[in-house]
């Protein structure tokens, strides 16, 4: 394997391992908070209802422009850290 | 000045709007004719993306549908915002990097196969097509309703204003034209919502309004919506589901299905480079999310609104008198979208759950005969500025930008159905030596055909369009996302297991659909009755597009594992798409 392929494959095992953790925290809000942990969270009061309602409404919405912006500031680091940006 | 002359003038002027645009960004060659050039300003592409992506059903249906479901309807907001993480992360970076024209185009080079290429777009019409016949039933609705011309009328009008700048400009022509409707449709949403939260609340911001106390009855508003429906039968608002599986796979299949819909992906083929799809991903959302976030308010305002003009001293107390009903209702009578039966002939209207049982008892005391007032949950966000008592521009404004939601949306799945006939089927599978001239002349053919063909799919309206919608997301979740997202993740998935994953995850995933919902959704030919208790595990025909997505996982992989690997030219292909460098020059083929 050459540096240049090295490279590659660690630029790759980087990728995908912040897309890993950014979808943990997608699947987390949306499916965990909003739906099957909403019982958990049933004792949170939010606005006369409760925190899960909120997270099935709004916030899984804004937790996810979140981490697309997170997951676009941190790959543009690794672009250059790997030196591959365009 | 009357309603229909204003509603005339917002409409017309937004119209000479799009006809300006289109002239201004003609397209003169193909590279601008498929993907506006490839020069689009990520924030530009993230407002046009939100406007093709934001539909009629999004504008006019979204809201209706929450009010009606409550939390359970829940899945719409989350589901089709959540496929924009999935899009940002697993695909539109890497097939900008890759940087050609088309879906079918990234799928039959990556898997090396023309009968790919082919099954993509199969995939893609049926996609497109399915849900292009519901934007422009939904123009037709919002002209017969603010323009007063019949409902085919309405439909050849929106026909003949999308052949106009679609068809002369192109994807460059598009994106502009999408740019000027988001802004049109965010401010006619957004303007109603904001009066009614006032109104309700005393808070302008309606997303924070939502969750605010009712001004009248001092208690949160969320709360006070619960009594007054329990009061009358029905669900609470916001109460849990039971059959969470099918919750969870219901918002998956919308998650997955928008991340693998062909007009939203090649949106992120015109941005510069690499880094600007990932950005514009985000914008994206950002731009949807300032609907998304208001929808719910809308949905839980509208729903209060409306329980209490029926019943003005309260859900106790007698309820509205047909005689005194507010001019809003009398307008869309008209339509038939509200209608009126006094079962009681007690001249009053008794609006109830009279499907609970719980609740006939009490029904029955008070001498209730069964619930008298249907209301279709599409007028809500239209009837929204007459229900709020709003000037008349706020109308025309309405009007304007339900126009705006279903016209943006059928010009992007149009252009995603031109360039798949003329650059994968005509150009690469039938004449590949076809001229530049002759392909941008074929892609304007076939964008005609398909908009005749939508346009009388619009008017002869096949009666399960909302069936159809489910079929379009399913066949996106089942077959497309999975093989591009393998095509970008995998090295060792081959041209056998990608087409053997398609099909069988096409083929499951409509098998199981037509089960419920009748062979070809003809009436009546259904094998079981679509109830939750004939459900496979309780997982109703809406949700079963994320089954299908992991039978085609599972099978893609299986049967590349059992045959040989790809060439060494398409693992380097894979390896090309997966880092930003070089994105540039990838573009000019």
């Amino acid at each position: 394997m050459t540096s240049d392929q090295a490279n590659a494959a660690a630029y790759w095992k980087a990728n995908v391992r912040l897309i890993t953790w950014s979808l943990i925290v997608w699947a987390l809000v949306s499916y965990g908070f909003a739906i099957l942990l909403r019982p958990m969270l049933a004792g949170i009061s939010v606005g006369g209802t409760d925190l899960g309602f909120w997270f099935a409404q709004q916030g899984s919405i804004i937790t996810f422009i979140g981490i697309i912006f997170f997951y676009a500031w941190k790959m543009n680091k690794l672009d250059k850290q790997f030196g591959v940006e365009e | 000045m009357s309603q229909f002359v204003i509603n005339m003038l917002f409409v017309g002027a937004s119209f000479a709007l799009y006809f300006g645009i289109a002239v201004w960004a003609r397209a003169g060659s193909t590279k601008e004719f498929y993907v506006a050039g490839g020069g689009v300003h990520p924030v530009t592409n993230g407002m046009a993306t939100a406007a093709d992506w934001m539909s009629a059903a999004s504008f006019i249906s979204m809201a209706g549908l929450i009010a009606a479901g409550g939390y359970a309807n829940s899945t719409f907001l989350m589901g089709w915002t959540g496929g924009y993480v999935l899009l940002a992360m697993l695909l539109a970076p890497y097939l900008r990097k890759f940087g050609k024209f088309t879906v079918p185009d990234f799928i039959g080079d990556r898997f090396y196969s023309n009968g790919a290429r082919l099954a993509a777009v199969v995939c893609l019409i049926i996609i497109c097509v399915t849900y292009v016949i519901g934007q422009m039933a939904g123009a037709g609705v919002a002209f017969s309703r603010f323009l007063e011309v019949s409902n085919s009328t309405g439909i050849w009008i929106a026909a003949g204003v999308v052949f106009c700048y679609a068809v002369f400009g192109g994807m460059k022509g598009i994106t502009y034209t999408q740019v000027a409707q988001y802004v049109v449709l965010i401010i006619a949403y957004t303007i109603p919502a904001v009066f009614i939260s006032l109104q309700l609340t005393g808070n302008p911001i309606p997303m924070f309004g939502m969750f605010s106390e009712h001004t009248e009855s001092g208690v949160p508003l969320l709360q006070k919506l619960n009594e007054v429906v329990a009061g009358l039968g029905f669900t609470d608002y916001t109460a849990d589901v039971t059959n969470k599986l099918n919750m969870v796979l219901f918002t998956m299949s919308l998650m997955i299905g928008t991340a693998g819909l062909p007009h939203v992906i090649i949106r992120f083929f015109t941005v510069p480079k690499v880094a600007d799809a990932r950005w514009s991903a985000g914008w994206t959302l950002i731009f949807i999310a300032l609907l998304y976030l208001t929808a719910p308010a809308v949905a839980s305002m509208a729903r209060l609104n409306l329980m209490t003009t029926i019943y003005p001293q309260g859900v106790e107390a007698p309820a509205l008198a047909y005689e005194e009903r507010p001019e809003w209702v009398k307008n869309w009578e008209k339509t038939g979208l509200i209608t009126w039966e006094d079962k009681n002939t007690d001249g009053r209207i008794q609006l109830y759950n009279d499907a609970a049982p719980a609740f006939t008892p009490t029904a029955e005391t008070r001498g209730w005969k069964g619930n008298e007032l249907t209301v279709n949950n599409d007028i809500l966000v239209l009837a929204n500025p007459e229900i709020a008592n709003l000037p008349g521009w706020v109308i025309g404004l309405i009007a304007a930008g339900a126009i705006a939601a279903a016209l943006s949306t059928a010009a992007g799945l149009l252009l995603a159905i031109s360039s798949a006939v003329s650059h994968d089927l005509i150009k690469t599978l039938i004449n590949p030596k076809i001229s530049e001239k002759n392909e941008m002349r074929a892609a304007r053919i076939s964008m005609a055909i398909a908009i005749l063909l939508a346009t009388w799919l619009g008017l002869n309206p096949p009666g399960f369009a909302a069936q159809v919608v489910a079929l379009a997301f399913g066949i996106a979740a089942a077959t497309l996302f999975p093989a591009l997202m393998m095509g970008i993740f995998s090295k060792r998935v081959n041209d056998k297991g990608a087409i053997a994953g398609m099909l069988v995850g096409l083929v499951f995933t409509v098998v199981y659909i037509f089960l419920y919902l009748g062979w070809f959704f003809i009436p009546g030919t259904a094998t079981f009755a679509n109830t939750p208790d004939n459900w496979m595990f309780g997982i109703s025909p809406l949700s079963i597009g994320t089954v299908g997505a992991l039978i085609n996982f599972a099978v893609a992989y299986a049967v590349s594992l059992a045959t040989e690997a790809p060439p060494n030219e398409i693992q380097e292909l894979v390896e090309s798409v997966r880092t930003p460098k070089g994105a540039g020059g990838a573009l000019s083929h």
